[in-house]
């Protein structure tokens, strides 16, 4: 790899490294410097101003804004989230137990839809404009226009409660063996996948036309090559780069999906662990599982980036 | 330019005046009253009560119509404040260039380095919720959508020629805004206003369905979901009428957004190849 | 069936092409645009198409391939080559045909190329997908069309990726792919159109000399006709899809039959007698030098100029000269970073914001693109009326009456008034660029490139308008371009621009006269001129010179 695009990927993972501490901000700041006083909010209307005192001395909240914003930085980059208000659990270890579970669950969703998605858009592309690419538009068309959530209760209704294929609740634990959390899993990853698929399906279809519309296209079959040739030879060499980010785009929207699917199907995750507590207004654990959450993103969008920058021709030889 | 409206967006704008209708005149329509108690919990449907009676036996539809006001109004109203602050935003930093685009855009970046729905959660964790605060949220939060397209296309007309005869004829700053570049953006916009619109009914109804968003006495399909899904596990299908209200409206706006695009796309012209 | 035909490398009968035209929000629509053509070349020889756009010369040079674009495909009419008619070909056969018997070159070489495959891989890969040689043959083919198309340092040229080499040297190698598999017939399609003048000499001698060499058979599609009257042994002129002549190249050129080909073999005789420069000066540059922030040199390098009233001065360059950075420059888009502009002998604030609307209204600019230069949401009326509302104060009836006369100027007409840009041909629209230009009542109009965007004989017509309108409005040009034709055609004054500088600056008559300097030299003699064995003479010459140093 040549030394200016290890330059160039450096700069994509400071950046990306730049945008975690700002994020880290705005989410610190968004549950702080909001109008309304914190413990109130907290406490309610109700509160007696001595409870009020208590909580914000527990709380640190008499201390400056920039030093308890240095202290949660500091705490949370070594996994220590501090306590919850709820229940004084400790953050940090309710996080790493069910962030495990989400990401299993976010897993096995990736490993069905991307290549689902990948083969229907390359179907799409194959048939344009005649039905197969018109009924994979319309399916797409239809699931975008629809929350997650609805796809979720058509999908219990019928699989769960009619049918009485799975269970209507995904419960999970460490008791059980891969076959029966893949079982208990099936419906929350199947409405996951069809949450992700309709976008990486017509961004897949969008990535692969720009490609095929190309003149080198022409040029390839000019020279008589199969189309199979064509394909594999010259289209596909170009398109990889932006499959790939699209692929990492959706994963990035999966990760935000799987808030939804884990209440609909009472699934011990960090999206159900986030929603009840920004119920219950426990700031801290909302801001520890709304930071994870937002890493997580960043993250994926970074990936998607580098792997933009590694796989461009114009970069990797340059002149 | 002949004004022929295909079939699939005649039916969309149809769909779309019916839900309009519902909201405006809600109270005019419904049958009982939005928390009248009328009969037992899931009934099924009736002569009586259309669509059955929900999970503390209030009449469905009324439910259903109530809903439509609140859902749409939010939607609305959100729509229209994300619109006009990020088109206002996105011109004047085109316009401006230098420091102010610069800015702006890198914050605006900065926002959306953040999931839109986890940055409202972490919001709604310390802020009371109400429809006021609901709007204003939702609002400001797509602003950076708005802004980002706006933007884009804003940049692609500033380059042109004509903007730039515009600038050496000596124009001002709002003849340019006004005459040469908004009227060549505003196109793209419309469609667009149509794709935020569904966004904003698919977020209110999530961040109702989560519990977060409208509260009672108010209701709105996300909340009407969310009060009945118990009944799903019993096999009662309330919880289902909010779910395709919501993927009607929204698809029936998509198709009218479709139709505004390949309208627009045709009405540029300008090159004859 | 073979025999009837077996002289002839392509035999075109009845050739009808039609298309599909999908406009939004209407019915898909199917037009004719080549109606029965028919055409006919021998082995070895080169058939030149010439015609302007929307002749169909493209489509009917990728017929031959049995290949349309988009929506376009072969509707009637028989394509013999070899003496098979390909439109009864099976798929395999057709494959069979193109890459083989049949290679293509096409205008957009750097698009052409795949951006990932190493250009050794993609100039053999015909050769090796019809099993012609092994790849060591194939490479050591590539390699000798490397060196005889003057590509530099042959053996390694191959190892190198399509943007890490120039234009030119992009035409050439896809000239070289075309060429690897030892095909019966090339398409060339407008291969050195998008090249610079000089580098278009060079590109062009070497193709010339590669299929004289192998003995390839050609067609030679372009635009301009004292490009193909170089390389082609007949020619074919067509006109919105149907033949308009065809001949020897030598009677096309010197004795043309039909009024259209007479128009296109005399494009390039208009000629502007030059006029004295009289009083003083509309505009002076002293000694500017400008440069793009960012940028740590000057891409308009110390440069002085004058314009006399009611005189033209053609800035003349090619891409990269600096000449339209000149325009942003007066115009005050681009502040000069030395030196100054005066206008009507007071000096011009640099920056645009700084200058009096009477400054701005007595400079106005017409663009290459007239597309872009109107706004596509306005009228005519607006376009041209905008100017007079906002310089002068007119309104009403007073304003559509003067918009009405600028339009009686520039040959349209009143109808035009309520049409928007999109209803106007190339040609109209520049015309109404350069009426709302004169509604302004400027003293001086620069023109970039105001003619390259459109066909020969447009561009003529607007060449002609705008120095009529010279001698009623008694305005100044300055007219930047990369054409020498149209500097012949329209200067009082030239200035030849080289990066960045000027190298060679006065009245018409001095600056095309020799001596020259060596700059000026390979400018002047790189311009196709419309006669047979022009370009035989330029390279020779060129060679003597270079073999006398």
């Amino acid at each position: 790899m040549p030394a200016h695009l290890i330059l160039l990927v450096i700069q994509r993972l400071a950046l990306g490294v730049l945008l975690l501490l700002a994020s880290s901000v705005l989410i610190f700041a968004g549950t702080q410097i909001l109008p309304g006083d914190v413990a109130q909010a907290v406490l309610g209307q109700a509160a007696t101003p001595e409870a009020i005192a208590n909580l914000r001395e527990e709380m640190g909240l008499n201390e400056p804004a920039v030093s308890r914003y240095l202290k949660w930085l500091f705490g949370a980059v070594q996994g220590d989230f501090g306590n919850a208000l709820t229940n004084g659990a400790d953050i940090g270890a309710s996080i790493s137990k069910r962030l495990g579970n989400t990401l299993f669950l976010a897993l096995w969703a990736a490993v069905i839809s991307v290549p689902l998605a990948i083969l229907l858009g390359l179907i799409a592309v194959r048939f344009r404009n005649r039905w197969p690419d018109r009924l994979i538009s319309a399916m797409s068309l239809a699931t975008i226009s629809v929350p997650e959530f609805v796809i979720g209760y058509i999908f219990m209704f019928f699989v769960a409660v009619k049918l009485r294929w799975v269970p209507s609740v995904s419960m999970i634990n460490d008791s059980m063996s891969l076959m029966q959390k893949l079982q208990s899993i099936a419906l929350p990853v199947i409405v996951l996948t069809f949450v992700v698929l309709a976008h990486m399906m017509r961004m897949t279809r969008a990535a692969i036309l720009n490609v095929m519309e190309s003149p080198y296209i022409e040029t390839a079959e000019l020279k008589g090559l199969s189309r199979f040739a064509v394909i594999t030879r010259h289209a596909l060499p170009n398109s990889i780069a932006p499959i790939v980010n699209v692929v990492m785009l959706n994963l990035a929207y999966l990760v935000v999906g799987v808030v939804v699917v884990e209440v609909i199907f009472v699934y011990p995750g960090m999206g159900q662990y986030l929603v009840d507590h920004v119920a219950k207004r426990d700031i801290p654990v909302v801001q520890a599982a709304g930071l994870i959450f937002a890493s997580v993103y960043i993250l994926l969008n970074m990936a998607a980036d580098i792997i933009g920058i590694v796989a461009n021709p114009r970069l990797r030889h340059p002149k | 330019m002949t004004m022929r409206i295909p079939v699939s967006a005649l039916i969309g704008l149809t769909m779309m005046a019916f839900f309009f209708c519902l909201a405006v005149f809600a109270p005019l329509i419904a049958p009982y009253g939005i928390g009248e108690v009328v009969g037992d919990v899931w009934e099924p449907m009736s002569a009586k009560h259309w669509l059955g009676t929900d999970n503390i036996g209030r009449d469905l539809l009324t439910r259903m119509i109530y809903g439509a006001r609140t859902t749409i109004f939010i939607a609305s109203a959100a729509t229209v404040l994300s619109f006009t602050l990020g088109t206002l935003l996105a011109l004047s930093a085109v316009v401006l260039g230098g420091w102010v685009d610069m800015a702006l855009s890198r914050f605006i970046d900065l926002i959306m380095t953040i999931p839109t729905l986890i940055f409202a959660l972490v919001v709604l964790s310390v802020v009371p919720t109400s429809i006021l605060i609901l709007i204003v949220l939702m609002g400001l939060l797509d602003t950076t959508r708005v802004y980002r397209l706006a933007r884009a296309v804003a940049v692609d007309i500033n380059v042109m020629d004509y903007v730039e005869a515009a600038r050496l004829r000596g124009e001002g700053t709002s003849w340019i805004v006004l005459r040469e570049i908004l009227p060549n953006a505003l196109s793209p916009l419309v469609a667009e206003l149509g794709l935020r619109f569904i966004f904003m009914v698919l977020f209110i109804s999530t961040l109702s369905f989560l519990g977060l968003g409208v509260l009672p006495p108010d209701t709105d399909w996300g909340a009407i979901v969310k009060e009945n899904k118990e009944g799903l596990v019993y096999g009662i299908p309330a919880a289902l009428a909010p779910a395709v209200a919501i993927a009607t409206l929204a698809i029936s706006v998509n198709l009218v957004a479709d139709w505004v695009l390949n309208r627009t796309t045709s009405l540029k012209g300008g090159r004859n190849a | 069936m073979r025999e009837a035909v077996a002289h002839n490398l392509v035999e075109i009968r009845g050739l009808k092409i039609g298309a599909t035209v999908f406009t939004p929000g209407e019915k898909p629509k199917d037009v004719e645009i080549v109606h029965g053509v028919d055409l006919n070349l021998e082995k070895g020889k080169v058939l030149g198409l010439i015609g302007e756009s929307g002749a169909g010369k493209s489509t009917i040079g990728l017929s031959t391939l049995a290949y349309g674009r988009g929506g376009i495909r072969i509707t009637g009419g028989e394509i013999f080559i070899n003496g098979i008619d390909i439109l009864k070909n099976s798929v395999g056969e057709l494959r069979d045909l193109r890459g083989r018997q049949v290679t293509y070159v096409s205008q957009s070489a750097a698009a052409g190329f795949n951006p990932s495959k190493r250009l050794m891989d993609q100039v053999v890969e015909s050769c090796l997908s019809h099993k012609l040689c092994s790849r060591k043959e194939a490479e050591e083919r590539a390699v000798t069309l490397f060196r005889k198309l003057g590509l530099p340092d042959p053996e390694n040229f191959g190892k190198r990726y399509p943007h890490q080499v120039s234009g030119g040297q992009l035409q050439r190698a896809m000239t070289a792919m075309a060429l690897c598999p030892e095909p019966d017939l090339v398409i060339f399609d407008e291969p050195t159109t998008a090249l610079d003048v000089t580098t278009q000499i060079d590109v062009l001698a070497s193709i010339k000399e590669a299929i004289q060499d192998t003995g390839v058979g050609a067609i030679y599609i372009t635009h301009d006709l004292a490009v193909v009257a170089q390389v082609s042994d007949h020619i074919m002129v067509l006109q919105h899809g149907r033949m308009v002549e065809y001949g020897t190249t030598d009677q096309i050129i010197n004795n043309p039959q039909k009024d259209y080909t007479r128009a296109l073999v005399s494009i390039r005789s208009t000629i502007h007698d030059e006029t004295p420069a009289k009083g003083e000066p509309v505009l002076k540059l002293n000694n500017v030098s400008a440069r793009y922030r960012g940028l740590n040199f000057d891409v308009v390098k110390d440069v002085t100029l004058e314009i006399h009233p009611s005189q033209t001065l053609a800035v003349v360059g090619e891409s990269g000269s600096g000449k339209s950075t000149l325009a942003r420059v007066m115009t005050g888009l681009l502040p000069l970073r030395q030196g100054s502009v005066s206008f009507n002998g007071e000096t011009l604030p640099a920056a645009l914001e700084e200058r009096s609307k009477e400054q701005l209204r007595e400079l106005q600019m017409i663009y290459q693109m007239a597309d872009v230069a109107m706004n596509p949401r306005q009228t005519i009326e607006t376009i041209i009326g905008r100017p007079l509302e906002f310089y002068f104060g007119m309104q009403g009836a007073e304003k559509r009456a003067r918009v009405i006369e600028l339009l009686d100027e520039i040959e349209l007409g009143e109808s035009f008034l309520k049409r928007y840009p999109a209803e106007l041909s190339g040609g109209q629209k520049q015309r109404v660029c350069i009426a709302r230009a004169l509604a302004a009542k400027p003293r001086l109009i620069i023109c970039d490139e105001v003619t390259s965007a459109l066909d020969p004989l447009v561009a003529d017509g607007i060449l002609k308008l705008l120095l009529n309108l010279q001698e009623i409005e008694h305005v100044s040009y300055l007219f930047i371009t990369h054409d020498l034709a149209t500097v012949r055609a329209i200067a009082d004054t030239i200035a030849v621009m080289y990066q960045g500088n000027v190298v060679r600056y006065g009245p018409k008559s001095k600056v095309l006269e020799p001596p020259f300097d060596d700059y000026t030299d390979l400018l002047l003699s790189s311009v196709p001129e419309m006669k047979l064995g022009w370009l035989e003479d330029v390279i020779s010459t060129r060679k003597m010179d270079s073999a006398g140093n």
